[in-house]
């Protein structure tokens, strides 16, 4: 009997072979020979947990556009016809927007976990700029994704995003009616919306993903103690020509991640089934209020992943400028690679004004995403606010100059990593 | 034996987790504007505040107000009712039973006669919280500055009048005098005695509320209930995937 079964999956296999001989070797390339350093701690487990979302808002997204109307006339009434009539149609949706915000919570801690660990530093640079392309992507498609339930956020908060393009000097005016296909927001507009949010951004998507995994598996995992297992010794369990401190990734980081995406997914739950909206942060009250043209909301304020940004583009006074501070903030990450100098990865090893720093631009970034969230009428939030952005700003060029000028005092780093938890 | 275990189980994680959500649900949000909310303690397991709050509804507001997205049916289905009892009792207009409860009267007409359409209240709970609507439907006053002759402290100038007049009594404010030029609310004043007591009503509002927050998300009736099965399957899964994972990793060093 198990001599049949072993002969039927050696003969599987052999005809996969003969076909697509270059299947094994890529199966074996990116899991059960991809070594990956054996010191990965918790906060490596974010680039996982991100792909576990991007799944779920995939597959929920797919059964959601089967009720979906993606029309002015019919969106916001289709959506809550998901949260009543359709069997099960609010577990799919509180998934979405659970896991839209959930995507942007892992994928900012993978960030900072970048910036805490130098993952963004030679050889890793292009991994870093096509994370970078990522984020960027995601923003869109988040924003996106929120104008179709047709609230009354999804509403202003489409006219506020759409109105900053108007700030482009000549072009601007043009630019925002070609973006809306009208002078508001509109049928034409969600329906676009609507095709930009479900294909065309998620295809771009993929391909990130892919790329920006497939360009990690070429230079290997960074690690929390910053050393290149690469050039490390070589040896271990499974292979003579493999770093002596990495273990393969299946089924050793498989089955750990598989532990802490439980983890993950039971907070996710909590929060799915016991407080979907929390609080109006990840559903936001007004947004129950449907689309009104002629009624403008008290606070327009954008979901909370954008408010850090949001908040530096209100605290700056002019609106091009603000504007431009606002990408600004976002443009500069893409050259961290190039502004950070510093041969020593982790901060582990780092001078104390390396992790002084890094602690402030987390401050800075949590603090400015507390203004952007509120009403912003406070004349003295708008002075802190301002400050924040010039500390966030700040991190860059004090990067940049603690580095290049040799101000940092680095820890001796190890030969190997520390050992793993 | 073991349901009341159960019971107890889930009535103690609900409340760690109402208390979770209290704390990261900042309050602020929910209100807007025209002083502080009082608690309505509506709860969507209290069936009979349910369909109390129903009977209230269908009988004092949805002569103005629709609930769009909301069918007859479901409500029988969810609040344990009839569907006799239902269109009997609850549905005056010539709506099906498994149509959605329309407006009674036309929004053009409305407009004229109040100088507002009255609002769909099918989502009003979410967009303003079931504390909103119970003290909003408590602090109407009699002011004959207004066209209608009512006003509201939680909502200034509303163009709805009193439609728990009945059962609330009429009640009158007076306001202190501010520094800053604007006489501020002070206290009601009972001008005309209600069917009901003072506690009888605060009940009543709080049904309607409760029952608001039911057509609001009737998920919500069952939500948290699926969702203690689902963390007690995440969680042994989440205990199995960590034996495994320490089997595994035992000897790697």
């Amino acid at each position: 009997m198990a001599n049949a079964l072993s002969r039927a999956v050696t003969g599987v296999q052999e005809w996969f072979n003969d076909r697509a001989p270059s299947f094994g070797p890529f199966y074996r390339k990116h899991m059960t020979e991809y070594y990956a350093p054996k010191n990965f701690n918790i906060w490596y487990i974010f680039g996982v947990l991100s792909m576990v979302v991007l799944v779920n808002q995939i597959v929920t997204g797919i059964f959601l556009t089967m009720h979906f109307k993606p029309s002015a006339a019919e969106a916001f009434a289709s959506v809550e016809y998901i949260m009543r009539d359709v069997e099960w149609g609010w577990l799919i949706r509180y998934m979405h927007s659970t896991g839209a915000s959930a995507f942007f919570v892992v994928v900012y801690i993978h960030m900072f976990r970048g910036v805490m660990y130098g993952s963004y530093k030679k050889p890793r640079e292009l991994v870093w700029v096509l994370g970078m392309l990522i984020y960027l992507v995601l923003m869109a498609e988040a924003f996106l994704g929120y104008v179709l339930p047709w609230g009354q956020m999804s509403f202003w908060g489409a006219k506020v995003i759409i109105s900053l393009f108007g700030a482009i000097p000549y072009i601007g005016g043009a630019l925002t009616e070609w973006i809306m296909g009208d002078y508001l927001p509109s049928d034409a507009t969600l329906n676009r919306f609507f095709a930009l949010h479900v294909i065309a951004l998620p295809l771009v998507l993929l391909l990130l993903v892919v790329l920006h995994i497939f360009a990690l598996h070429e230079v290997g995992s960074n690690n929390p103690d910053g050393v290149e297992i690469k050039k490390g010794p070589k040896g271990n369990r499974w292979s003579d020509k493999a770093p002596a401190d990495g273990v393969p990734f299946h089924p050793y980081f498989t089955v750990k991640d598989t532990f802490y995406t439980g983890c993950f997914l039971m907070i996710c739950a909590f929060i799915l089934f016991f407080e979907p909206t929390l609080g109006g942060w990840f559903l936001e009250h007004d947004n129950f209020v449907e689309a009104n043209r002629l009624v403008t909301p008290e606070h327009i304020k954008p979901v909370w992943y954008y408010t850090p940004f949001y908040a530096m583009l209100r605290v700056v006074p002019d609106k091009l400028l603000g504007v431009l501070v606002m990408f600004g903030a976002i443009v500069v990450l893409f050259f961290l690679p190039w502004l950070d100098r510093g041969k020593v990865k982790s901060w582990r090893y780092r001078g104390t004004g390396f992790r002084a720093a890094i602690f402030v631009l987390g401050v800075c970034f949590v603090w400015l995403g507390k203004i952007g969230a509120g009403p912003g009428t406070d004349p003295v939030e708008t002075v802190v606010g301002r400050i924040l952005t010039a500390l966030y700003f700040g991190f860059f060029i004090f990067l940049f100059v603690y580095t290049h000028f040799g101000f940092e005092k680095t820890k001796p780093v190890p030969e190997r990593v520390t050992g793993h938890d | 034996m073991t349901e009341t275990i159960m019971q107890q189980t889930r009535h103690a994680i609900v409340n760690v987790l109402m208390a979770l959500a209290l704390v990261l649900a900042p309050a602020a949000a929910m209100a807007a504007g025209g002083g502080s909310l009082q608690a309505s303690n509506a709860s969507l397991s209290d069936t009979g505040s349910l369909q109390n709050g129903a009977k209230l509804f269908f009988n004092y507001c949805s002569g103005c107000h629709s609930l769009k997205l909301m069918r007859y049916s479901r409500i029988a289905e969810d609040l344990g009712l009839t569907e006799e009892q239902v269109m009997d009792n609850l549905n005056f207009t010539t709506a099906k039973f498994g149509e959605q409860v329309p407006p009674s009267m036309n929004p053009d007409d409305a407009k004229r006669w109040f100088g507002a359409t009255p609002p769909d209240l099918t989502l009003m709970a979410r967009a303003k919280g079931t504390d909103y609507i119970y003290t909003y439907l408590k602090t109407f006053y009699v002011d004959p500055t207004r066209p209608l002759g009512w006003n509201n402290t939680t909502f200034p100038n509303a163009s709805m009048p009193n439609a728990l007049w009945e059962l609330q009594g009429i009640q009158t404010a007076t306001f202190k005098a501010h520094e800053s030029g604007d006489p501020v609310f002070d206290k009601f004043e009972v001008h005309q005695e209600g069917r009901l007591s003072p506690a009888e009503f605060d009940a009543a509002a709080r049904d309607i509320a409760n029952f608001l927050q039911y057509t609001a998300e009737p998920a919500g009736l069952k939500r948290k209930m699926v969702g203690v099965w689902v963390l007690a399957f995440l969680g042994l899964f989440t205990l199995l995937a960590w034996l495994l994972k320490q089997e595994y990793w035992k000897d790697v060093h």
